[in-house]
């Protein structure tokens, strides 16, 4: 084993930097280059693996890991590090009692609330008077898409005007979420060009959610907070199919399907 | 020991013929809601059905099974919560999750134990290394406890259920009698063997004999499978009922029901799951041996064991992800409102916790490699390597893990403007973590190759175009992984999307494949750079063994609960709903609590059977206690 090499920074304090660095790293990616905040709780959790990485590097060595812990021994061990040994002892306490007091601390701040993106659908639902089962629910117009390619652009056409008239004041006219009511609403509404929401799913779910807005959830659905009205009492059976097509269209996605894969 | 184990075995059977038989008869014939439940379900009988996937899966099953329609099923109970007898300060629910999850625990060792059991003879066999033998042998003798565990714990869940559930009981009995009363013969089946085969150990030795006991081994092995399968049927039927019509009226026969829509994916996945578990959990073993070891050659013994341990957890490691990405992917076939609980809903929290602690397997697996490439003075030229497979690790966590969904505060939310973040946003979806797992696996199998071949040099004159040839291997399945991920993961549509997962795995497949061929043929013959000091570990490697174990506890402990979950407030999803008090969902501290309180008992218990492991081995002379016998 070779002998300890003189380091013009300790492998403690290298350690120590490594890890500072990537905190604030993260904070000058995100909050300064960015422009888009990385919140507090995915910043907690990326840390936690980031010093798990760091300590497995710096320790996986037997003289790595005994540089890291050779001042730590020697603060709490040597006699000479007497007056480090107290300023140590006395911060460290103090700086645990300051975090767990300012956690513990009362504030006005609403607690945070997990928010179920895509609520689980029943089997079947019912809308206009009668049941639709939604694992076998197709949307009537879609073949058109490639059987008659004018008559789908025209049914896109009408979606899209069903569209205008009603949805884009919450969901936006650009359909990510930014409608003139957007910031009045919380959770804000849906942003239909993420990856994350229309592209995954089916139309038929889509049609439940548009038909039956936020009171059509069913409790196992739960938790869920969602102010979509229930638009059946306000749309044709038609209309929704066609706005269905005119959000996918206007996108570019595809609604998800079980046929190919 | 053997009088104990086999007296457990059958106070088990019997208890499991009790159940069956006696149970039924226990029960009140017709209770006011199960005729209830018979008018109404007649009134109702057009209404809901499983998922159509289910139903198609069901109705060839149904329409091939005419004989087994001279048996007549009732339809499922409609239960109220006075249906449900209670003990006072017995919680009926955590009782049953409690010991089904700790019986879980140890039978999935104890199954999986036997595999590696049989390839490390056959090992043995092969090149005649005695230690191989030795180790397997180790190996089985500490499942041999968790065995009568096992048998412990079964029996004690069987009086749960029938305790706290006779109703639902009563429905499966009748449904899985068939299988049931196999599943009880082959507990028999399998102590027998399995006592032949870990008695006769140092019996069977040599020539044939060694081939008898390498075969028994194999039996072994087929007997806990099927019991394993078997025992799959039932909760997979309680996910995916085949065979029974909207009222919950059984029309099929014992295959049908057996043989539902999650099925095969559970079975496959149980598999390499317990072998992966099985090797951690030995791999503890081994640490705890090794940390109490007072001589060299203990050390030395059971550093090798701990490491032969952790490659079995890894080989069993890297294939799991996608086991468990098929079972996912046929959940969601079967039903869209199971998936999308389990995946877009509120479980979704739990995966997240999930890929958490598969982040500390895999770290704790490689960290383990990487203390052991001490061992020897030949691999300190590749420590300056680590950091970067360590960098590459820890990002593709970080984005293994990221929620699509995120936790914000309100002044967080106010500042994004909605719930969702513009660029990590696009990690949360399944591209963006497929991506990231086939990265995770290629460099943890790099880690698993730098250890291999830090103590050797390649004696075969083509080993730089061999070396190159590799390189270029991992180069080009990255690319072909990174491209697969981001381009038809957000470029195309979600056909594609979901699509693109398998050439990725493919990829992955192939670099591991071909790298371990060219590895094998490279190194055939090198010459060792410095001798391997078996023992030469820090005590902090083998805590990453316990890391490795006590995850994987926890791990299995907390998906064991969302597969079992996401059936929410039905005993079987669709066809029989549970009335009892405890039809919620709990919120997901709670369930956290309740999985960590299993994970402690379960750890507790196998220090337990590890430290009987110890004391089997120590014989104290008594001087002068026995009277001394006269010759």
């Amino acid at each position: 084993m070779s002998a300890t090499p003189k380091r013009m920074i300790p492998r403690l304090l290298q350690m120590a930097l490594v890890i500072v660095g990537v905190y604030f790293g993260f904070i000058l990616f995100f909050d300064v280059l960015l422009g888009q905040l990385i919140p507090k709780s995915l910043l907690t959790m990326y840390m936690v693996f980031v010093v798990a990485g760091v300590v497995m590097v710096f320790t996986f060595t037997e003289q790595g890991a005994q540089e890291l812990a050779g001042p730590i021994k020697a603060l709490v061990e040597d006699p000479s590090k007497k007056m480090m040994r107290n300023v140590v002892f006395v911060i460290v306490p103090l700086l645990a009692g300051y975090y767990t007091y300012s956690s513990m601390l009362l504030s006005f701040e609403a607690p945070v609330e997990l928010r179920t993106i895509h609520p689980a659908p029943p089997n079947k639902f019912k809308a206009y008077g009668k049941s639709y089962n939604l694992t076998t629910l197709e949307n009537p117009y879609r073949k058109f898409e490639k059987e008659d390619p004018a008559k789908f652009k025209e049914l896109v056409k009408e979606g899209g005007d069903v569209y205008i008239r009603n949805c884009q004041y919450c969901h936006g006219d650009k359909l990510d979420g930014k409608g003139p009511y957007a910031s009045g609403l919380n959770p804000t509404p849906l942003n239909f060009q993420d990856v994350g929401t229309i592209a995954q799913l089916q139309e038929s779910f889509l049609f439940w959610r548009i038909a039956t807005g936020g009171p059509g959830l069913p409790a196992e659905a739960a938790p869920w907070i969602s102010s979509m009205p229930v638009w059946q009492d306000f749309l044709t059976e038609d209309e929704i199919w066609k706005v269905i097509l005119f959000l996918y269209n206007y996108t570019g996605r595809q609604p998800r399907s079980w046929a190919h894969e | 020991m053997l009088t104990r184990n086999m007296k457990i075995t059958c106070g088990a059977f019997l208890l499991a013929v009790f159940a069956m038989f006696m149970q039924p008869a226990l029960m009140p014939a017709a209770n006011a809601s199960e005729a209830a439940a018979t008018a109404s379900s007649v009134a109702s009988a057009p209404a809901a059905m499983p998922a159509p996937a289910a139903s198609a899966a069901a109705a060839p099953a149904t329409a091939a099974a005419p004989a087994a329609h001279a048996v007549t099923y009732p339809p499922a109970p409609k239960l109220t919560a006075a249906d449900y007898p209670t003990i006072p300060g017995v919680n009926s629910r955590v009782a049953v999750w409690l010991v089904a999850q700790l019986h879980l625990w140890f039978g999935a060792f104890v199954v999986a134990v036997p595999m590696f059991v049989f390839i490390i003879e056959a090992i043995g066999m092969a090149t005649r290394d005695e230690r191989y033998d030795n180790m397997a042998y180790e190996f089985i003798k500490v499942s041999i406890t968790a065995y009568s565990l096992t048998a412990i714990l079964g029996g004690l869940l069987s009086f749960c259920l029938i305790l706290f559930y006779p109703d639902l009981f009563k429905y499966m009995a009748l449904i899985f009698k068939g299988s049931m009363w196999a599943y009880a013969l082959l507990f028999f089946a399998e102590s027998a063997v399995l006592y032949i085969y870990y008695y006769g150990w140092h019996w069977l030795q040599g020539g044939n004999k060694k081939w008898v006991h390498l075969t028994l081994g194999l039996l072994l092995n087929a007997v806990g499978c099927l019991l394993m399968f078997l025992a799959n049927a039932w909760t997979t039927f309680m996910m995916s009922p085949a065979a029974v019509d909207a009222a919950g009226v059984f029309n099929g026969d014992t295959w049908a029901a057996i043989h539902n829509f999650l099925w095969n994916p559970i079975n496959i996945h149980r598999v390499v799951a317990n072998v992966a578990y099985g090797g951690s959990i030995v791999g503890a073993y081994a640490a705890f041996k090794f940390l109490s070891a007072q001589k060299k050659e203990e050390r030395a013994h059971y550093d090798w064991m701990g490491y032969n341990a952790n490659f079995i957890a890894i080989a069993a490691l890297l294939p799991l992800p996608f086991a468990g990405y098929y079972l996912t992917a046929e959940l969601y076939a079967y039903s869209q409102q199971m998936g999308i609980t389990l995946m877009g809903g509120v479980f979704a929290w739990i995966f997240i916790i999930q890929a958490v602690l598969i982040g500390a397997l895999f770290l704790s697996a490689n960290y383990y490699l990487w203390c052991g490439m001490g061992r020897s003075e030949g691999a300190y030229r590749y420590n300056p390597r680590i950091k970067y497979i360590a960098i590459v690790l820890v990002v593709a966590f970080l984005v293994w893990f990221t929620p699509h969904t995120l936790v914000l505060t309100n002044s967080e939310l106010k500042d994004l403007g909605g719930p969702y973040h513009k660029y990590l946003g696009v990690l949360g979806i399944m591209p963006a973590k497929n991506t990231a797992v086939n990265y995770l696996l290629v460099f943890t199998f790099l880690s698993f190759m730098f250890y291999r071949r830090a103590n050797k040099v390649a004696t075969v004159s083509w080993a730089a175009a061999g070396n190159a040839a590799q390189i270029a291997l991992f180069t080009a399945g990255l690319i072909n992984i990174t491209i697969l991920g981001v381009y038809h993961g957000y470029f195309t549509n979600t056909v594609y999307k979901v699509a693109a997962s398998i050439p990725q795995v493919l990829t992955t497949l192939v670099i591991i494949i071909v790298s371990t061929i060219i590895d094998a043929f490279m190194y055939k013959g090198a010459k060792d750079v410095a001798p391997l000091h078996w023992g030469r570990m820090p005590p902090r490697s083998q805590y990453a063994l316990f890391l490795l174990a006590v995850s994987f506890t926890w791990l299995m402990g907390l998906m064991g609960y969302v597969r079992s979950g996401i059936r929410q407030h039905w005993h079987i999803s669709n066809i029989f709903r549970d009335g009892s008090p405890d039809a919620f969902t709990p919120g997901l501290g709670y369930v956290a609590n309740i999985v960590s309180i299993g994970t402690i008992m379960f750890m507790a218990m196998v220090i337990f059977v590890f430290w009987l492991s110890t004391i089997s081995g120590k014989h104290v002379v008594a001087k002068g206690y026995w009277k001394e016998q006269q010759a």
